[in-house]
């Protein structure tokens, strides 16, 4: 089983930042996992003792709007991870996580995980290294959408805040 | 858009022709199209059908625009966005996709069939498709730049054998801001790899939410062999283009469309200019490694 979860993490650009020995000590931690459309994985709010790495399929992140219901604010797919509030304090989800389409990922288990990030410090770096370029994307991509690039003038009107420096 | 620029002495405007020959080549004088067609796309935009030209301007090829006129209102340049009917390199058919956002689109918007218009060009660089024989072609769509890269979908189809992968990613701001959405699954039966994101969801929307980068992964590019037709807003633009360039895609081979404001479209007013660049003569499409600087700088 192992050796199929190191081999899905070599096959992903993700995890290049780690060397082999720490790919293999890594997929220790990891399960694979049939995830069905429509199943929920994790509720906002929830401890988030997990996380994934997307290999086939879809999971829509959600939050919970009052009178809107579940608004999806992002979606991931194949060769992207899945989770990041296990790697910091409260380990809580800040978002929900649903499938959207049938998706197939490594399941790993964040507690032991973190354990190793701090029995191993090396290991930990590297860990950080393939995560932060990730967050920092991510982080990037939601500053764009907030620009709302797209939007004609009529539609930019109630979000116009002019410019920063005129 | 951007707004106006001050010209600069480094992008030289070429003088107008002298009005000789036959009125039919001089790219000053509007020629009459009639609308045959009027398609709404989404709320806010639509394509013409435009057809009868008394006297044909030339040819256009994929990429180029043309400066059409909403008589008694104004001028705008408007990129083809369909491969038209060119009997004799002349365009006898044309299409623009166009988005209402101002006077002189609104009036083109709410032309009818059987309204004329004015069409001046055609202008410009173009796509320059069949330089990407042999390898995959990527294209990448934001908004309404998705019209000016329609025809580099249809005549890498009309002759498919020539290119590798055909993968289209588009992005809209929402379901209904998508373009073209029939014809997109036309494509994808057809063989394109067509994926599209959304900004922002509504409840009936299955597909993908976030920026049109995010596609760019799944796509699983083979970044050695491909080219890439980018347009789209010019931050869009820049951070795909910067995607693109990180995943191993050399810079010469990514080719974004820039928009800046126009008055002739022909290199004489200066109005375009964009550092050594006239963005109606040469670009609108333009080479990243040529537009990267020119993008990054806050005003020229
Ligand atoms: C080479 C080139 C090709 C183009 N191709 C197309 C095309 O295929 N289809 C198309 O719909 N448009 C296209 N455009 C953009 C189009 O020319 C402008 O939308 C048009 O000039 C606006 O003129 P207007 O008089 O209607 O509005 P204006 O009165 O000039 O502008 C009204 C408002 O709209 C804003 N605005 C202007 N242009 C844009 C824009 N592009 N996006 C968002 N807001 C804008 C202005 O800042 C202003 O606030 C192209 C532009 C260039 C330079
Ligand atoms: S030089 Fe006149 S619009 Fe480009």
């Amino acid at each position: 089983m192992t050796g199929t979860v190191t081999a899905s993490l070599s096959a992903q650009p993700f995890f290049a930042a780690l060397a082999d020995s720490q790919r293999e000590a890594l997929a220790g931690d990891g399960t694979a996992v049939m995830v069905a459309a429509g199943e929920r994985l994790f509720d906002e709010g929830g401890v988030a003792d997990m996380f994934w790495l997307i290999e086939l399929g879809r999971i829509a992140l959600d939050m919970r709007v009052p009178g809107r219901g579940d608004q999806i604010v992002e979606t991931l797919g194949p060769g992207t991870v899945l989770g990041w509030s296990w790697l910091h304090p409260p380990y809580r989800w800040q978002f929900g996580a649903v499938a959207r389409l049938a998706t197939s990922a490594v399941a790993f288990d964040a507690p032991s995980v973190r354990r190793r990030c701090d029995a191993d410090p090396a290991f930990g770096y590297a860990m950080l290294r393939a995560f932060t370029p990730v967050i920092t994307e991510r982080l990037q991509a939601t500053r764009l959408r907030l620009l709302d690039l797209y939007a004609a003038p009529h539609q930019l009107s109630h979000a116009d805040i002019g410019p920063v420096n005129p | 858009m951007t707004g106006q620029r001050t010209a600069q002495r480094t992008a030289q405007p070429t003088a107008p022709p002298a009005p000789a020959g036959p009125a039919a080549e001089t790219p000053a004088v509007p020629r009459f199209y009639r609308v045959a067609s009027r398609r709404e796309d989404t709320a806010d935009t639509v394509t013409l059908e435009l057809t009868e030209p008394a006297q044909p301007v030339p040819a256009f090829a994929p990429g180029q625009f043309a400066m059409l006129t909403a008589f008694g209102v104004g001028e705008v340049p408007i990129s083809v966005s369909g491969l038209g009917d060119s009997g004799g390199g002349r365009a006898r058919r044309l299409e623009h996709t166009l988005r209402a956002v101002g006077a002189v689109t609104r009036a083109l918007h709410a032309a009818p069939p059987g309204s004329l218009i004015g069409v001046r060009g055609p202008f410009g660089t173009g796509w320059d498709v069949a330089s990407a024989a042999g390898r995959d072609i990527v294209i990448v769509a934001g908004g309404i730049g998705l019209a000016p890269l329609r025809p580099v979908v249809l005549s890498a189809l009309a002759d498919r054998s020539r290119y590798g992968r055909i993968v289209l990613l588009a992005g809209a701001r929402t379901p209904g801001d998508l373009l073209y959405a029939g014809e997109l699954e036309r494509w994808s039966r057809d063989g394109v790899e067509v994926a599209v994101t959304v900004d922002r969801a509504d409840s009936a929307w299955s597909g993908e939410v976030g920026l049109v980068t995010a596609l760019i992964e799944p796509a699983g590019l083979a970044p050695g062999n491909s080219v890439a037709f980018v347009c789209g807003p010019d931050i869009m633009m820049r951070f795909t283009a910067d995607a693109l360039a990180a995943r191993g895609l050399p810079a010469s081979r990514i080719r974004v469309s820039l928009e800046r404001n126009m008055r002739c479209g022909a290199g004489w007013c200066g109005h375009c200019q964009l550092g050594p660049l006239l963005v109606c003569r040469d670009g609108p499409v333009v080479s990243y490694d040529r537009a990267a600087p020119l993008m990054r700088v806050r005003e020229l």
